[in-house]
């Protein structure tokens, strides 16, 4: 699906949304208790912002804010008394970190289900996701996508922490068996109910195609994300697990920032790149040694994640992966972000994508 | 040169590559495979297994003899090259590798000498052309039968005390699994040796070659390919550590090398066998320690061989005295043995492809000759620091550690290039401190030292008499036995005939 919007266009409305939702954060009748006191302590006026280029003022968002804070004191004063979600993080350990939210999964993932139509997720379908529940937004964001789309959604939870602390004490025989507890799980209700679109992880998708021919068993589309997609990942996926016949949505994101789409791609080609959902959030890829500076077109950087919405507003996170950086495109008339890694991946041994 | 997947027998070009510099302006690609690949074709390895079980053991092992000449002496296909040509178009053709490219290549990418990589092809021909030897010693000498129709059989032994025909003893092995998974290291070669016997036995392998070397691995099953082995039968698939560990635990078998790390990771999976650090050690015994200096050449050797970067090199020393004076001797030899250029016919030192690696080992054993009980004898006899920068690349010079106290740290350990230690004990207290030991070269006559050697559990290959650490028998396994690794007996009772259960196209004529 095109947008309407040139790349200029789409920036202007970035810094009108941006005046709007600063406002909204630092105004005492409606912002949130954690951001008005920050307020106090800035050499800035917040309210003086007009650009998305002023949000540079703010130093990098610290997310240990959201392990040590109260939720609630990011509840905007105009959302008080309004119950709200509290969603933690995915493999994180320890103290979670949390973020609230009302409507923003369902403002992200409705407009999930409109880039895609009616027929790459076939309408009326039901859904299976197989994947972490628990507190977790995505397991109520991918309800309300089946639901929006006319069917209902069933669950196979997997908890990365225990996967994460399995692997962390070298138990990879007991990672192996848990990971096959859930495929098994998978496995049944695929085999006993009308499942024709699937949520998951690329590495739980290989492994319950393992088990069967998810095509023959009326998989018609799969959304994948939450880990690192190579090229040659992605062509393995739709050439052999989805066996060239099922519509396949990798997408990026997190709690923290919604989810970001995979650009269309020409046949043959395998490199993805994804566009935040702006202006709601916006990826930038920035020099790690000097995050100011924005890296130039197909150059690797650090992914920078700023979230702007009347629910959240975070500037300025830099994400643990790094990224290509892309040109905007018909899709998405702003900066994508291309073949996704966790940062310093080639320096570092790092333990992700473990379920 | 592009060094694609082979998928059971298919090649499959990779989007991810890694490419290594061969120097001169030549680079070797290989194509990454990703983990659910292997696992993707595992799901097809009863395919690979039918294709060997068409053919008898003793064809298969006709073809790995004459693989032999082929890995040694043949041009064989080695991935694809590509080439330019008008108006921008690219034109492929199957890369021939003659034996003088893969030793040139082989060289530039591990830093072993030329003439390290020519003895370790010998080694590699050796097993392969005496692989019937091999499988023989493996197997105490059932025929080659026994993996065809699972049923051999054997005169029963004296001891049972019958006679006659009756007195024949029915064996009945069965695969244990249909696929070898391998995952090989770079510095040594030879290693693949390990895994040669198994398609012979009907096993097919999985090969996940090491990073600095993927032509060995692929060589051979080139050469195997081409003397008639069933393609099907191998997959190779350089790939990451992720891809390293689906290997070993998604396959029936899996066999790795490492240090103890790697053998704790895997200490769960039964299914594994990991080579881990060798720690060989020559053990000289009361009866012959007054003749040391006739077998000061077995102690270069088994120091130095090489490039001291085998498991079977000796590491430790044990004499019950002499020490400071056999110290002395050997230090001054092996300082003798200096960095040459890599296609020097001499060169024996290796270089480290990673200077990281040798700047590691240095350092740590500087930092550990800081505590006392322990002096570097060959300091005294070479010229220079040990590690040192020669013909562009960077060497560790052989180095002899003198101990006084055998819980030192330097005293019982392994590095990848001529290290050992010397330590002085009696004879009665080297068995319980020698700890889990891959070879012992017991230099001794006694046979009651003998006696306790060969009771001993902590070693697993012996050398009874003045043999370097480093010494191989065909006949004799060197870590584990591959055939009960992969094969299992089961009881079996009643009148069964071998030949009348055999399939008849397997039958002998």
């Amino acid at each position: 699906m095109s947008c309407s919007l040139t790349p200029e266009a789409a920036a202007e409305a970035l810094d009108a949304h941006v005046r709007e939702i600063v406002r909204w954060h630092f105004s005492p009748e409606t912002g949130c208790p954690y951001w008005l006191e920050q307020a106090q302590s800035l050499d800035f006026d917040p309210l003086a912002i007009e650009t998305f280029d002023g949000l540079l003022q703010f130093s990098h968002f610290d997310d240990e804010i959201l392990r040590k804070e109260d939720p609630a004191r990011f509840i905007p004063k105009a959302f008080a008394g309004r119950p709200y979600n509290v969603f933690e993080t995915g493999g994180t350990t320890g103290m979670p970190k949390q973020r609230i939210g009302w409507d923003d999964y369902k403002t992200d993932y409705t407009e999930f289900s409109e880039h895609y139509g009616p027929n790459f997720f076939p309408q009326g379908a039901n859904w299976l996701m197989v994947g972490p529940t628990g507190p977790r937004r995505l397991r109520l964001a991918i309800e309300h996508l089946a639901n929006i789309r006319g069917g209902a959604c069933y669950f196979i939870d997997l908890d990365p922490r225990w996967v994460k602390r399995l692997i962390g004490m070298g138990e990879m025989r007991m990672a192996k068996a848990y990971q096959e507890h859930v495929i098994d799980q998978a496995a049944t209700i695929i085999r006993h109910r009308d499942i024709g679109c699937l949520f998951t992880t690329p590495k739980l998708l290989e492994s319950l195609a393992e088990r069967m021919s998810l095509a023959d068993a009326g998989i018609r589309g799969v959304f994948a994300g939450g880990t690192t997609m190579t090229p040659q990942y992605v062509r393995f996926i739709e050439e052999e697990v989805l066996e060239g016949k099922i519509n396949y949505a990798p997408t990026y994101g997190n709690t923290l920032m919604g989810l970001a789409i995979s650009k269309k791609r020409a046949p043959g080609e395998y490199s993805l790149t994804y566009h935040a959902p702006q202006p709601r959030a916006v990826l930038r890829i920035v020099d790690p040694d000097n995050t100011d500076r924005v890296m130039d077109y197909d150059e690797y950087g650090r992914v920078e994640l700023t979230t702007l919405t009347k629910e959240f507003f975070m500037p300025r996170f830099l994400e643990r992966d790094e990224a290509i950086r892309r040109q905007p495109c018909d899709e998405f008339p702003w900066d994508g972000v291309g073949d996704v890694r966790p940062f310093q991946s080639g320096t570092k041994t790092v333990i992700e994508g473990v379920y | 040169m592009n060094l694609p997947i082979l998928r059971l027998g298919q090649t499959y070009e990779s989007c991810d590559r890694v490419e290594l510099d061969l120097g001169g302006g030549r680079v070797a690609t290989t194509h990454t495979a990703n983990p659910g690949l292997i696992r993707r074709d595992l799901l097809r390895i009863s395919e690979a297994k039918a294709a060997l079980d068409a053919i008898p053991a003793d064809t298969l092992a006709g073809y790995c003899e004459e693989a032999a000449e082929l890995f040694l002496h043949g041009n064989l296909e080695s991935g694809f090259e590509t080439r330019s040509g008008a108006g921008g178009s690219q034109s492929r053709f199957p890369h021939l590798q003659s034996p003088t490219d893969y030793v040139e290549s082989l060289s530039a990418l591990t830093r072993l000498p030329h003439s390290l990589v020519r003895m370790n092809m010998t080694k590699i021909h050796a097993a392969m052309s005496q692989v019937r030897t091999v499988i023989g010693g493996l197997t105490r000498g059932m025929p080659l039968e026994i993996f065809d129709a699972g049923l051999t059989t054997i005169g029963a032994p004296a001891s049972a005390g019958l006679s006659g025909p009756a007195s024949d003893l029915t064996l009945n092995y069965y695969p244990t699994t249909s696929s070898l998974g391998v995952s090989l290291p770079s510095n040594a070669p030879a290693v693949n040796s390990l895994w040669i016997p198994a398609p012979v036995m009907k096993i097919p392998v999985l090969l996940k070659p090491g990073r600095e070397d993927p032509f060995t691995p692929l060589r051979i099953v080139q050469a195997m390919i081409a003397a008639g082995f069933p393609k099907e039968a191998f997959g190779y698939y350089p790939t990451t550590h992720e891809g390293g560990d689906t290997l070993l635990t998604s396959c029936g078998r899996g066999i790795s090398f490492g240090s103890d790390a790697t053998v704790k990771k895997y200490e769960a999976f039964p299914s594994i066998s990991i080579h881990g650090t060798g720690r060989s050690k020559i053990l000289i015994g009361e009866d012959m320690a007054d003749r040391w200096e006739e077998f000061l050449p077995v102690l270069v050797e088994s120091v130095s061989a090489n490039g001291g970067r085998s498991c079977i090199n000796t590491s430790a020393i044990l004499t019950p005295r002499h020490r400071d004076a056999i110290a002395d001797a050997l230090a001054a030899e092996l300082a003798k043995i200096q960095p040459l250029p890599r296609d020097h016919d001499d060169a024996l030192l290796c270089g480290f492809a990673n200077p990281a690696f040798a700047e590691g080992i240095d350092g740590m054993i500087s930092g550990h000759l800081k505590q006392p009980g322990a002096e570097d004898c060959t300091a005294r006899h070479r010229e220079g620091p040990r590690m040192v920068e020669a013909y562009d690349q960077i060497y560790l010079q052989p180095t002899l550690v003198a101990c006084t106290d055998p819980e030192h740290p330097l005293a019982n350990t392994e590095f990848m290039f001529p290290y050992a230690s010397i330590v002085e004990m009696p004879q009665a207290a080297m068995l319980g401190n020698i700890g889990q030991t891959l070879v012992v070269s017991a230099f001794t006559e006694d046979p009651e030292f003998i006696g306790q050697l060969l009771l001993s559990s902590d070693i697993e290959r012996l050398n009874l008499g003045p043999f370097p650490t480093n010494r191989v028998q065909w006949e004799q396994p060197h870590e584990g036995n591959l055939f009960e690794f992969l094969y299992h007996r089961r009881a079996i009772q009643g009148n069964v005939a071998a030949d009348s259960i055999r399939p008849a196209e397997l039958q002998q004529t």
